[in-house]
Parts: C-alpha cells; structure tokens; sequence
C-alpha cells in the first residue's frame, strides 16, 4: 500500500528531531487599529465606510447601491430581497447582485475580515455575489494574523475565509484588474 | 545545454526580454516594500524556517495526524506514491461521480504529474480557472511562472487567443476588456462543474484543515459551486498547528505579489452539505528527497515565486527556458533530485549571486545548493565535453605558477593583437552577447611591484 510505503521512505530519511519554534505575536502598544484597518481596507482595494446612527446600514446601502435589486443578506434584522432559507444549490444563487454579510473580526495589518459559513448562510456567497459588503464592529478588530489565529477555532468549523479585497488579477501584462472571478467590489462597514 | 539554448530563442527579441526582466524586477520592487513594511520580517523568515525543519523531522508524525483530523471531518483521504498513482485516484474519483466537466484552480502538483492530459485522455473536460492558468492552457502551453503563469505574453498575445477562442472583439488588447471576457466564460464553466480540484497552499495537521490562497477567487468559485471537491496536495504541504499560519499567511503574499494577503485565503474542513471531499497526498520522489541531507531544505519551499522574480538569469531567460514545472532557482534545485541527467543543465542556469537565497520567505539556502548539485552533476559525470574539459584545463593552469604566469602573458598580448573574428566566434560562449573586457597592460603583480616599490619577493 502506498500509505505505508511513503510513511516508511519518510522515517527511514527525516532528518534529527528538532524542536518547534515559540511562536510570539509581535503585537505592539499603542496602535490605532481602526486607521490601519481602514488605509488596508483601501489599499487592498476595497471602500471602507463608518456606520454611525445617522447613517445606519440601510442608509448606507441605498446610497451606494441604487439599482440593486437583487440583494441577499446575512445580517440578522436586515433582509435582502432574496430568501436564501430558499436556496437548494449554491448555483442558484448566481444572479446575487450583491451580498452583505457579517464578519466575526477584521485585521488590520493587511484589511482582510474572517467570515465563516454559519455566518454567510452559504459558502458560495462571498464569491459568486457581484458585489459584497461586509459588516463588522469596530470592537472586533485585530493587529496581525498571530493575534487572528488565535481568535479562530478552526476545527470544527466547515469552512471560513479571510477576504481582504474585491476579486483581482494581473496575468494579462502586470496589469491590476478589479474583478477576476470573484466579487467585483468589496465595502467594509464598521460600526 | 538544454537552457542555454532556449534562453537564446527567448532573448532574440530584445524589446520583450527586456519588458519580462523589468516587469519582474518591479515585483520583487513590490516585495521588498512590503516586507520593510514589517518589522518582524527577518525573525518571520526565521521562525517560518525553523517550523518547517521541525516538520520536516516529524513528516510522518504530521502526515498521520492530518490524515487522522481529515477522516475525523469526513474528508477521504488518499495516498499516491508517484504522479502516475496520483493521476488514477482523481480519475477513480471522477468516474465514481459520475463526473464530465471539473474545474481546476492552479496547482504545481497536478502541473507535475500531468493530470490535465490524462483526464482529457479519459474523456473528461478540465478547465483551467486562474486566468493566466486558463490563457496557457488555451495556447497549449505549461507556465512560464508558478505565481504568473502567463508573464511571457503579452496583452496583445491574450487578445488574439480570446479572439479565436473565446469570441471576443478582434484586435482587442485592454486588459480589463480581457479579462471580463474571462470571467463570462469562467462563470459558465464554474456554474456547470460537477467537480473542482484545488492545489494546496497549507495543510494543518492539528485541525485536518486546507488552506487555499487566490487573488481571483477562482478556487472558491470551483469548491463551493461543485458538489465534488478534490484537494491535491505535495507531501510537504504540511504545517502542525493552526497557530503556524499565522507566520506563514503573513510571509506568503508579500513575498509573491508585495501584496499584505491574498485577497482569498480558505480554510476547508469539511464537505459542503450533500457534497463530498477528497484530499490525495502526494509523494512524486519527495521521501527520497527528504534523505538527501544537502538539499532537503529544499521541501520548505512554499511556492511564492519570490526566488523567480529577483534572478538575473530567470529574469532574462524566461521560465520555459528551464523545462521543468517548476522553473527558476527552486526549480532548479528541485528538477535534479527527479531525474538528474535530463536537468544537469539547470544548476549552471545560475549565477550564484544568492539573490534567490535572500529573499526566500523559508530561508532555503537556494545558492548554496545550486554550487553543491554542480559537484554532484560533475562527480556523477553528467557535465558536457566542453565544460568538462575547459574545466579541468583551468584547474591544472590555476594550481600551477608556471603555465599560470604563462598564459596570463600570452593572454594579454593575443586579445590585443587577435582581430574580432578570432576572438568572437562559435568557441567563445561568453562573448555571445557581450565585450571581452578590456586587457590590461600589466598584472596586478607587476603593478603592485612598480606602484609599491619592491615586492616582497
């Protein structure tokens, strides 16, 4: 059997035993996460918005948003125009014109967010979307991806993604193209 | 000299080397302000280092506890000992589903072990969804890069091949015009998949988990839309803990692009609802590899691309100069450990600068390594006649006062009196494309004695 032939080549070749590293998280004091998140945020090239009682997220999505008609949404108390306890296939969910969903947490050192399959309903959501806006609170932010990981229970959990950024590309050239296969635009609203 | 010769047809266009050396060298710009960006970046490159020598020692250890974790999460997983094996268990897959018409995302492994052609020998469509993957895979060609498979075309090389195959505008060059073309066709194929392969960036063996990074969102189109996923992964793909991503997620991107993350970056566990997972690990010569004490850092390698982008000779030679699925220095380092006669070319492709070498985010010691195959490929004798001879030739010259001071002599006064033909002709490689240099009147012996006064002789 293969399993065991390749097992036995690795013990029979592997190298001395040598201890794991200490991993620090090279946090620092004093850092105003909310301005690096929001500077990555764009420098990913995504839009970074502030919710505030004036301008509550249906506000917000009008404005930014005015043609949209076919909306799905994660947020509890915000229900888009499609029913997603409807869909069946993920392929159904192909004419979303845009997706807004909520992030457990952002990052700040490069603007990515961690969303989770509970929390987006279905897996294919975040990419098959036109568009995608995600929400998260202010509270929920982090320095770096040490500090990330350990705010994430991996096993167990189906699936989770980090998203910093609409779907991009530069194979043709090095140019930068907005809008590979993913979503075309990504907004980031923190409140 | 496989190379050598390839690198010639490559820069007979002068204009496109030159625009495939500068858009490189303007990546590895990128990377360099993004890891100046980090503080932590040397000790990052350290720590990344030390995790996958600890892994590289507990291989076995890790692989069983990932194969343990991946069952736990009802994931199936397969073992393949080379690619031929590898290429039976994803068809045996594919057919038990019944399945047509998969879609891929990049991947160097099923790159290596050929997949593509032997499924469409079987019958089955595979569409390549990473767009510079898609664009050589519609020109019949491998990439020429592991990050940017197509970085040896250009826009108007894309515009003619969507024309023809995809129907879009003739004479149409605009990169964004392009890949929306792109993204119609990809839409379509993804939302008609029956099943997606992915490559494998990590693989957790505490939690079982894949991860898998993109800028397109190409994998998680084909994964979540497909009710079959496969995951192919390298043996060596294997990090311990969930806590090690965190090193390597930071190191990964800016490395490859100068980007601070890729936009996507997936963590699979388990199957979709009413889908199926499939995770295959490969050998391909990589347990063997792991005995060779010289070169098995060499597994560190994350497939960042970085070593690539900053070579002078990968720069300027373009990657399918190299013949290998992997081109540049890592390949060049890699290639030999699988067959050693049909790329004992590939260590000369090197300048030994150490350029590679400084910029690996896994600290492999690339340079080192390509002097240390040139010993192997020279003891194993699979150096050419010429190389061989000029070799041993300068050695004797070198070791010996007489004949050194001799031909330094006759050397100095034969290329100033020698006319061009002589000189710059099909035995001197090195004046090629370049001057001698310039002969000058005395040695450094004489010049110091007459400069200095007497020497100490």
């Amino acid at each position: 059997m293969s399993r065991d032939k390749i097992l036995t080549a690795i013990r029979k070749n592997k190298p001395e035993a040598q201890a794991p590293p200490e991993l620090p998280d090279f946090r620092r004091a004093d850092v105003d996460l909310e301005k690096i998140f929001r500077e990555m945020v764009v420098a990913m090239g995504g839009k970074f918005l502030q919710l505030t009682e004036k301008q509550p997220i249906e506000t917000l999505i009008a404005e930014h948003f005015p043609n949209e008609i076919n909306i799905a949404s994660a947020m509890p108390g915000l229900p888009g125009s499609i029913n997603l306890t409807k869909i069946r296939y993920p392929a159904q969910l192909e004419g979303v014109g845009l997706a807004i969903l909520p992030a457990q947490f952002g990052v700040a050192e490069n603007g990515a967010v961690w969303l989770t399959e509970t929390d987006c309903g279905h897996r294919a959501l975040p990419f098959i979307a036109q568009h995608l806006v995600v929400v998260l609170k202010k509270e929920n932010l982090v320095q770096n991806m040490h500090e990330a990981y350990q705010r994430i229970r991996l096993d167990g959990m189906g699936f989770g993604a980090f998203i910093a950024g609409p779907s991009k590309t530069a194979d043709i050239e090095q140019s930068l193209v907005i809008g590979a296969q993913g979503a075309r635009s990504l907004t980031v609203m923190l409140y | 000299m496989n190379h050598a010769k390839k690198a010639a047809s490559f820069i007979a266009n002068e204009a496109r080397t030159d625009w495939h050396d500068q858009a490189l060298w303007f990546v590895r710009e990128k990377r360099d302000r993004a890891a100046h960006a980090i503080p932590e970046w040397e000790a990052l490159r350290e720590l990344a280092s030390q995790i996958k020598a600890h892994t590289l020692s507990n291989l076995d250890i890790y692989l069983e506890q990932f194969e343990k974790q991946a069952l736990k999460n009802g994931a199936h997983v397969h073992w393949a000992i080379d690619a031929e094996e590898h290429n039976h268990i994803v068809h045996r897959i594919l057919q038990k589903h019944q399945v047509r018409h998969v879609v891929k995302s990049k991947s160097m492994l099923t790159e290596e072990c050929h997949l593509n052609p032997f499924l469409e020998q079987q019958g089955i469509e595979v569409i390549d969804t990473d767009l510079g993957e898609r664009i050589i895979q519609l020109r019949e060609e491998p990439p020429s890069h592991i990050v940017l498979p197509a970085i040896h075309l250009k826009k108007e090389d894309v515009g003619a091949l969507f024309h023809e195959k995809l129907n879009s505008e003739k004479g149409a060059t605009d990169p964004k015009y392009l890949t929306e073309a792109a993204r119609q066709h990809l839409r379509s194929k993804f939302l008609n998949a029956q099943a997606a392969i992915t490559g494998v960036n990590f693989a957790v063996a505490e939690t079982g988990s894949l991860v898998v990074c993109t800028n397109e969102g190409n994998a998680d189109m084909g994964v979540h839309l497909a009710p079959v996923q496969i995951h192919c992964m390298g043996l060596e793909k294997i990090i311990p803990r969930q806590a090690d991503l965190g090193v390597f997620t930071r190191l990964l991107a800016r490395s490859a692009t100068g980007q601070p993350i890729t936009v996507y970056t997936s963590h699979h566990q388990q199957a979709k609802v009413g889908g199926e997972m499939y995770i295959v690990i490969v050998d391909n010569g990589r347990s063997e590899h792991l005995g060779r004490a010289d070169f098995r850092n060499a597994l560190k390698c994350i497939r960042c691309g970085a070593c690539m982008n900053t070579c002078p000779v990968y720069r300027r030679s373009g990657g399918h100069s190299y013949g290998s699925t992997i081109p540049g220095p890592i390949g060049s380092i890699l290639a030999p450990g699988l067959d050693l006669e049909q790329n004992s070319d590939l260590p000369f492709a090197s300048t030994l600068c150490g350029s590679c070498s400084d910029v690996c985010p896994v600290k492999i010691d690339i340079h080192e390594q390509l002097y240390r195959w040139r010993q192997v490929i020279a003891q194993e004798g699979h150096l050419t006649r010429v190389k061989k001879w000029s070799m041993a030739t300068a050695g004797k010259v070198l070791a010996s006062p007489g004949p050194y001071d001799f031909t330094g002599k006759m050397a100095r006064t034969a290329l100033n009196l020698l006319p061009r033909f002589a000189l710059y002709n099909g035995l001197n490689e090195w004046g090629k494309e370049r001057e001698l240099p310039q002969v000058p009147k005395e040695r450094f012996r004489e010049w110091y004695k007459r400069v200095r006064g007497v020497g100490n002789e």
